[in-house]
């Protein structure tokens, strides 16, 4: 736990003295949402669904586009090879991986999320602890599964073109709970349908956190 | 290349199964509500079948690969995943060839149409990780096809709230226990295509084996040159 705690924190103090990342994939996170204003905004106003998809699109999209760049970083300096012969359990360098991650999104969707509200006129104030629990619960599924690969395609020559390829197909039961639930949220459709999805992303969840420490160790080890 | 003994059975089998099939298929009732059009049910619900078989096949492969470190099972994993890429597209084609008949329309987002092609992207990426996927690819690419396994009862289980249309499985095990003549032809299908799958398997796997042995050889030359 304490070890999680450390890993975490290094990240972190090196995401605040760069401060390369979070600006990057905020800016990336808006200027997705804007180009998917140009394309839906101007006509007849769009249903909450389409507000709803574009959430949960630029999310992943800027997710993909930091979590690359997150690696990126730890290649360059080698800092991977110097985190695995660290006297750490494996299984606590992919948790604080994932945690970190998941601190991003956090942030980026914080801006993704007011400015979809604002932009696309949806007000979210009543909905925002149940649209909070969903975005949470959908951000640490996909970290879990990016976090897996992004470490295990450290050295890989196409690894910007692999990880979307790999990481999207496995968390489309993510976006799909995602997006359904702040549409029930969003239309006041009853309680029971988003908590339905909120349980969903739960066992989602549980499943590919606890495979991915499963699998870590044997996924990298060969790498150190 | 040197094939296990159980290859041979496999093709003859296959071999067999596709010469009697089309007689027997052609010679099956014609279906009440949607006719000569069902009869494509032969050719896809057997490949849709052998696609998952392959699948799980090549999750079983990668876990031994994984905690294991059985190189076999690495073997058995990368000849799978291209036989599911194989059989996915197969059930892929002849899905809409159907559905364009029954439903009128090509493609329905409809729960196994889902999960089906994700489950063929989540191997189509197997195969790209493995080939552009540098020196981990192969640790990493078994990663994948364990997640791909978890992942498809949870595609499944989302999509089918999300929305579905698709004939229920009981559609099939109705032909299959129906005395009309349909289960039979149906059985034979299935049958030819696990061991046309089979064969395949072992083909691949032959070729492998031979790839790693070709290796070890150039190994022990290079050894024996440094003497």
């Amino acid at each position: 736990m304490r070890a999680i705690g450390l890993l975490l924190w290094k990240d972190v103090v090196v995401e605040l003295r760069a401060k390369e990342l979070v600006y990057a994939t905020i800016f990336f996170g808006a200027v997705v949402i804007l180009v998917f204003c140009f394309a839906f905004l101007g006509g007849p106003k769009p249903t909450v669904d389409v507000a709803a998809g574009v959430l949960w699109v630029a999310i992943t999209l800027a997710g993909t586009v930091g979590i690359s760049r997150a690696f990126e970083r730890e290649r360059e300096g080698d800092t991977m090879r110097a985190l695995l012969l660290a006297p750490v359990p494996r299984s606590a360098l992919y948790l604080s991986k994932l945690s970190a991650i998941s601190l991003l999104m956090v942030i980026v969707e914080t801006v993704a999320l007011l400015l979809v509200s604002l932009l696309f006129g949806i007000p979210i104030g009543g909905i925002l602890p149940s649209l909070v629990a969903l975005l949470f619960l959908g951000t640490i599924g996909f970290a879990a599964v990016a976090a897996l690969f992004g470490a295990s395609l450290g050295r890989a020559r196409s690894r910007d073109v692999l990880l979307p390829l790999l990481v999207y197909p496995i968390v489309v039961p993510v976006l799909i709970a995602g997006t359904r639930g702040t549409v029930a949220l969003l239309v006041g459709a009853e309680p029971a349908v988003a908590s339905f999805w909120l349980k969903f992303l739960l066992v989602f969840d549980a499943v590919f956190v606890s495979l991915g420490v499963w699998v870590f160790e044997p996924l990298v080890a060969g790498d150190a | 290349m040197k094939l296990r003994p159980y290859f041979l059975v496999c093709v003859a089998l296959a071999a067999v199964g596709l010469l009697v099939a089309p007689q027997l298929i052609l010679n099956a009732p014609r279906e009440a509500t949607m006719g000569f059009v069902y009869k494509i049910f032969f050719y896809h619900v057997p490949s849709a079948m052998t696609t998952f078989l392959a699948a799980f096949v090549c999750a079983g492969g990668s876990a031994a690969f994984l905690f294991g470190k059985s190189e076999a099972g690495d073997r058995v994993a990368v000849s799978a995943a291209e036989l599911t890429v194989l059989f996915g597209l197969l059930t892929l084609v002849t899905g809409p060839l159907w559905a364009r008949k029954a439903w009128g329309v090509w493609w329905q987002w409809d729960v196994r149409l889902t999960t089906t092609v994700l489950l063929w992207f989540i191997f189509i990426a197997y195969l790209f990780a493995r080939k552009y996927g540098g020196p981990g690819a192969r640790r990493l690419c078994a990663g994948l096809a364990l997640f791909g396994a978890a992942d498809v009862p949870l595609i499944y289980f989302s999509v089918s709230i999300w929305r579905t249309i698709h004939p229920k499985a009981t559609v099939i095990s109705n032909i299959a226990k129906s005395r009309n003549g349909m289960g039979i032809p149906l059985l034979i299908s299935w049958i030819t295509f696990t061991a046309l799958f089979l064969a395949l398997l072992e083909m691949r796997m032959a070729l492998e084996r031979a790839r790693a042995r070709v290796d070890e050889l150039h190994l022990e030359a290079e050894d024996a040159l440094d003497q």
